[in-house]
């Protein structure tokens, strides 16, 4: 008996590595005291009933970057085991078949668990502030979205203590993604995980979809709409029509590798080469998805740091809807080398370059908006000063690889690592770093430390061109990418060397981030004035952090600078005058997401070990939890007026 | 299912300016639900054409397909969506026993669709044509699968629907239910003239 | 002064490359140092395409930068600030007019060299009169490469060796997860895939040993799916062939089903000879299955690609 249990105890947790046995250690020692804390200051009813029920955007986006900002953690842990095994040749510090596992999740993480939630978090935080919304046009929809996103992203991490790690790359190619070649769990995680919160993901794009386009404040045409916000329609969009071609082939996958079907298999009809398609038909445009946001926040900041009117509105909107629609039509620059023959190589490396077009404008849009300006650079324009070169080069060397006939010199090589990794950090991450320092002050009303966001800023800047520009090198050495170790007579050892020098700086400038949020907090710079940029648009014209309304009354809109020019009016002597107080409708909290989340977590769970008896009654819960929630009628109720002019004047604000 | 998470009540009342119409709101949010609804049924007819000739020895198409049962399975959808749309006319019409009479007549057609395809499904099975048989049956089985998967969401959530009118009336919004619902049952059926011509049809021909 | 000390790290770091840039020269340069007549002209391509990337990266970076310093906020110089200067139809045009013309340029470029360089096309037209190509089979297993020659009747695991100066036309499949086959010195790779016979032609013009390896992750081991290629002179090569025949053993059907179970070889073995029709067998036997056979002209492929749509 004690020996079946211990049996079953081996397979079913990851043993063997003192990493992990580490990382075990550090996770239960880290749940307690979280457990403690919440018991121990009985702040248990306050989790419940301020964050994990609450249906309010500003929370739910607050939950999501706190989540992200783990995950980065956990990648970026990832990224440096990674690098520390390539340091030096014929490196023993990770087993190649770890080095697979981490390297897959690095990826899958940074991707749909990192820069995904982030950005979620960043529409959550400033769409319904900048549109003059009082929320979202789903928010129990949102709040789901986001408990699916959370559930999927715990169920992926899961697999580091129990049952293994996927190890088939982040996009998990068949057919070593299938049964046949990977028999274990590991890519049951993957897929459950990612097709968890990939739901939520799809939700969130209808949701920002139909908030935009029917909830703006009257008098916002569409085209006065601020720009991050023309950025998470058109991210969104994209998202709509991607993410459902995930959806389905995440479970072709494990139709196959569940009811032993044949989409992808070798044997028996499969074909491998469909999912290659249909994953880049999906993860193409996800590099758009997360990369478009990133263009908004800098249009906005470069136009709040300039003091200056964004440059060419409607270039940068025309743009942006370029970018999303003809990320449709590249997917298969990712594959040249398929033998797919020279006209379908040539028409999708010239869409590809296509989609420069628009990306070049943006670029020239932001240098002309800064033209004639006066501008400051506090850490949001620093982030954006380090993204235009950083982006410019990852943006060429993107070209470069788009030239089909020389892709086959750059493909699955350090050079194309190099590339991505130089849009990705040079780009998004920049870009939601640049957006958060930015919206710090409405999030949670008190300014981040300048001198030390100096600091990060340089490290992280650095240390990237330290890691990624001997990895182009690389590349054309003849490095490709996954291999776990490499011998001494390729003479790769000095730019891996440099290049391991590089991640690591960046390492310290998380950390440096890391305490720095951590001064400001004990430092407590209150931004008392809702503005402390003299910055434009409609969110920094209620006090920080947004009362829990957003608005007290419904602002009027007639520039797309509306705040800006409220300004000049205010300083004229000629306000907008403000309607009457009325009740405010609100949405109540709700139960229902986290329920029917942690059913799906369950059913998830169920599904990767094919314990159907947990299995399907947690599907049964999922849908028994829709229909409770069907028959609830009770979901709404008001502010009265007088609430709204006690927060108000708590806020320092006259009505 | 996430569509019927666009219950959910939102806030904003439509009292400041009536720009935020809750109606209006919920109905395209559904509206883009059907649009993902179609990308991932088109993504799964596109596997199923890529893989229909991949029998791999097994069974093919017209060795299988038995027209009369689909025809039937056509004729008792295309019905039931009919009797949706009698329903909806008769809610406008504020009849809320011809109602609830026609939604039952639907849910009756719809159970019996459902059962005629698991019986189909199962009579093949038995046959020796599993959906691990070959590449062109995990797509037949899937795809078809999913529409009657959808059928089968449409059946509880249309039972459940007849429960809450049946104890509050025709209000505001119930009324909106039931006409998300009628658009998600039209919509079913549309996806199934084309399972029935490209799949059916197409593969006995 | 804090300044200054981070500018003397900032040029410091191209310079540490440099050096070990330089260090390196003595090794394999790969893509950078082609000796092949496909990998020259892929070379030119990338020469090409860096030379457009450095006329945009530099009028881009002094903008950056001259803007940057010119405008910012406690300039002494008396710089215009024009709050609500927001559209210029010539700025404009220049904006989308620039990097239209740009991707215009490049995409002839590419569009003619895609033809040019189709993997799939044989090289024979660039070598002198009368040589004839030699045809090598690839096959790529977990987690090492089958060579097979049928003009030879020889085998070889991870090393291949060719006449310099002679076109190569490898066939190549997997009977394991895809790869990727890529001898960067000589020219691009392409993918190794169950069921399909794809082709690649490639021509050494040097003699040498070149690096070769997997490029795409196919499990455990992949990190060990490195290959020597060998150019050498025609004699030399008769030679191996001939020395091959006579001292190494044959691979056997059952010989192969070993080698292709999964797992890492490290010597480079030589078989005298190998099963007949071996390769087609191996293609054939995931082949039979698919709707296309072997994409080499990607025609079948191409249609698929676009069915998907």
């Amino acid at each position: 008996m004690w020996e079946d249990i211990k049996d079953w105890a081996s397979d079913f947790f990851v043993t063997g590595d003192p990493l992990i046995y580490g990382a075990d250690v550090g996770i239960v020692l880290a749940s307690l005291s979280i457990l403690f804390v919440l018991t121990y200051f009985k702040k248990w009813k306050w989790l419940w009933s301020e964050w994990i029920t609450t249906v309010d955007h500003k929370k739910i986006g607050i939950m999501y970057i706190i989540a992200a900002l783990l995950m980065l953690f956990r990648g970026g842990m990832d990224a440096l085991l990674m690098r520390t095994q390539l340091v030096m040749p014929d490196m023993e510090f990770l087993k190649p078949e770890h080095y697979n596992e981490i390297f897959t999740t690095h990826g899958v993480i940074m991707i749909l668990f990192m820069a995904m939630p982030l950005m979620f978090g960043l529409f959550n935080i400033a769409v319904p502030l900048q549109i003059g919304a009082r929320d979202v046009a789903f928010p129990v929809l949102n709040s789901l979205s986001f408990w699916l996103f959370f559930m999927g992203a715990m169920l992926f991490n899961l697999s580091f203590v129990i049952g293994g790690s996927p190890n088939a790359g982040w996009l998990a190619y068949p057919p070593l993604s299938e049964t046949m070649f990977n028999p274990g769990v590991g890519q049951d995680f993957y897929i459950w995980g990612i097709q968890i919160s990939g739901i939520g993901s799809l939700m969130t794009g209808i949701n920002f979809i139909v908030t935009i386009l029917k909830m703006r404040a009257p008098g916002m045409k569409l085209m006065k709409m601020p720009m991050f916000t023309w950025s998470v329609f058109a991210s969104s969009l994209t998202i709509m029509l991607a993410f459902p071609i995930l959806t389905v082939t995440l479970a072709l996958l494990f139709i196959d590798r569940f009811l032993g079907a044949h989409f992808f298999t070798l044997d028996a009809g499969g074909n491998p080469m469909m999912y290659i398609n249909l994953i880049w038909m999906w993860g193409h445009p996800e590099v758009y998805i997360v990369i478009l946001p990133a263009f908004g926040i800098f249009s906005d900041i470069v136009s709040t740091f300039s003091k200056k009117k964004v440059f060419g509105y409607k270039s940068m909107v025309f743009a942006l809807m370029i970018i999303s629609v003809v990320s449709f039509v590249t997917w298969a620059h990712h594959f040249f080398t398929m033998g797919s023959g020279a006209s379908v190589n040539a028409f999708f490396a010239i869409s590809t370059m296509v989609i420069a077009i628009p990306t070049g404008v943006k670029v020239f849009n932001w240098l002309f908006t800064m033209y004639k300006g006066k501008i400051s650079f506090k850490s949001p324009m620093l982030w954006t000063m380090g993204f235009i070169p950083c982006f410019v080069v990852g943006g060429l060397t993107g070209v470069m690889l788009s030239v089909a006939p020389a892709d086959f010199q750059f493909h699955n090589s350090y050079f194309l690592i190099a590339h991505f990794h130089q849009v990705l950090i040079g780009g998004v991450a920049f870009g939601y770093f640049a957006g958060l320092y930015y919206w710090w002050p409405k999030m949670f009303g008190f300014k981040l430390d300048e001198k030390l966001g100096k600091w990060a800023f340089w490290l992280w800047n650095i240390g990237f061109y330290v890691c990624f520009m001997p990895q182009y090198v690389l590349g054309l050495m003849g490095m490709t990418r996954r291999y776990s170790t490499y011998s001494w007579d390729t003479g790769w050892f000095g730019l891996n060397l440099v290049s391991t020098i590089g991640a690591f700086i960046m390492g310290a400038g998380f950390l440096v981030q890391v305490w720095q949020i951590v001064y400001s907090i004990k430092k407590m710079d209150k931004d008392t004035t809702g503005d402390p940029w003299d910055a434009r648009t409609l969110e920094w014209s209620i006090p920080s952090p947004a009362p829990m309304y957003n608005f007290a009354t419904d602002p009027r809109v007639s520039d797309v600078d509306e705040w800006w020019e409220e300004k000049q009016r205010i300083a004229a002597g000629k306000p907008t005058p403000k309607p009457a107080l009325e009740p405010i409708h609100m949405p109540k909290n709700s139960a229902m997401p986290i329920f029917k989340a942690t059913f799906w977590f369950l059913a998830g769970f169920g599904f990767v070990f094919d314990w159907m008896w947990l299995a399907l009654p947690a599907m049964a819960g999922v849908g028994i939890t829709m229909l409770v929630y069907s028959f609830n009628y009770d979901t709404e109720y008001y502010i009265p007026v007088d609430e709204i002019r006690k927060t108000e004047a708590a806020a320092g604000r006259a009505v | 299912m996430s569509h019927n998470a666009n219950h959910a009540v939102q806030g904003h009342g439509h009292d400041h300016g009536g720009h935020h119409d809750l109606d209006a709101l919920r109905q395209m949010g559904f509206w883009l639900f059907l649009i993902t609804d179609c990308i991932l049924f088109g993504t799964l007819f596109a596997t199923y054409i890529v893989l229909h000739n991949n029998t791999a020895g097994g069974p093919t198409a017209s060795e299988l397909f038995e027209m009369p049962g689909v025809i039937a399975e056509t004729f008792i959808l295309l019905t039931s969506s009919f009797t949706s749309g009698l329903a909806v006319l008769c809610m406008n019409r504020g009849n809320k026993k011809g109602l609830i009479g026609w939604l039952i007549v639907t849910v009756l057609l719809g159970a019996s669709f459902v059962t005629l395809e698991v019986t189909e499904f199962l009579k093949m099975i038995d046959e020796g044509a599993k959906i691990s048989t070959s590449a062109f049956l995990s797509g037949f089985y899937t795809l078809v699968g999913t529409h009657g998967l959808h059928v089968s969401v449409g059946l509880v959530w249309m039972t459940a629907l007849i429960i809450q009118l049946s104890k509050r009336g025709i209000t505001k919004t119930t009324r909106r239910k039931i006409n998300i619902i009628s658009l998600y049952w039209h919509f079913l059926d549309a996806v199934w003239i084309f399972v029935f011509t490209i799949v059916y049809m197409m593969g006995v021909m | 002064m804090k300044l200054r000390g981070w500018r003397r790290l900032i040029a410091a770091v191209p310079l540490l490359a440099i050096v070990f840039l330089m260090s390196g020269c003595s090794t394999d340069m790969g893509v950078l140092d082609p000796k092949g007549t496909v990998a020259d002209q892929q070379f030119d391509l990338i020469m090409i395409t860096v030379i457009i990337s450095i006329v945009i990266f530099v009028p881009v970076m002094a903008m950056t930068f001259w803007f940057a310093w010119k405008y910012r906020e406690n300039r002494k110089s008396d710089a215009e600030y024009k709050p609500n200067w927001s559209h210029s139809t010539k700025v404009e045009t220049f904006m989308w007019g620039i990097p239209i013309v740009i991707i215009i340029i490049l995409g002839t470029i590419t569009t003619v060299y895609s033809f040019k360089l189709e993997p799939s096309k044989a090289l024979a037209a660039e070598t002198k009169d009368g040589v004839k190509p030699i045809t090598i089979e690839v096959t790529s297993l977990d987690w090492k490469w089958l060579f097979t020659y049928p003009e030879q009747g020889i085998a070889t695991v991870n090393y291949v060796q060719f006449p310099e100066d002679v076109p190569v036309e490898f066939k190549l499949t997997s009977d394991a997860p895809m790869n990727s086959f890529w001898i960067p010195q000589l020219g691009g790779q392409i993918y190794t895939m169950s069921g399909m016979a794809m082709e690649l032609n490639l021509i050494a013009n040097e003699p040498g040993e070149y690096q070769g390896r997997g490029a795409n992750f196919s499990g455990e081991h992949f990190g060990k799916m490195e290959f020597i290629a060998k150019a050498t002179s025609q004699e030399d090569f008769d030679h191996w062939v001939a020395d091959i025949k006579q001292s190494s053993p044959a691979l056997t059907e059952q010989g192969y089903d070993e080698l292709a179970e999964p797992g890492v070889v490290d010597t480079n073995d030589t078989y005298s000879s190998f099963p007949e029709g071996l390769f087609d067998r191996i293609v054939n036997k995931y082949g039979s299955s698919h709707n296309h056979s072997g994409a080499s002209e990607g025609e079948s492929s191409s249609e698929e690609t676009s069915s998907e749509d």
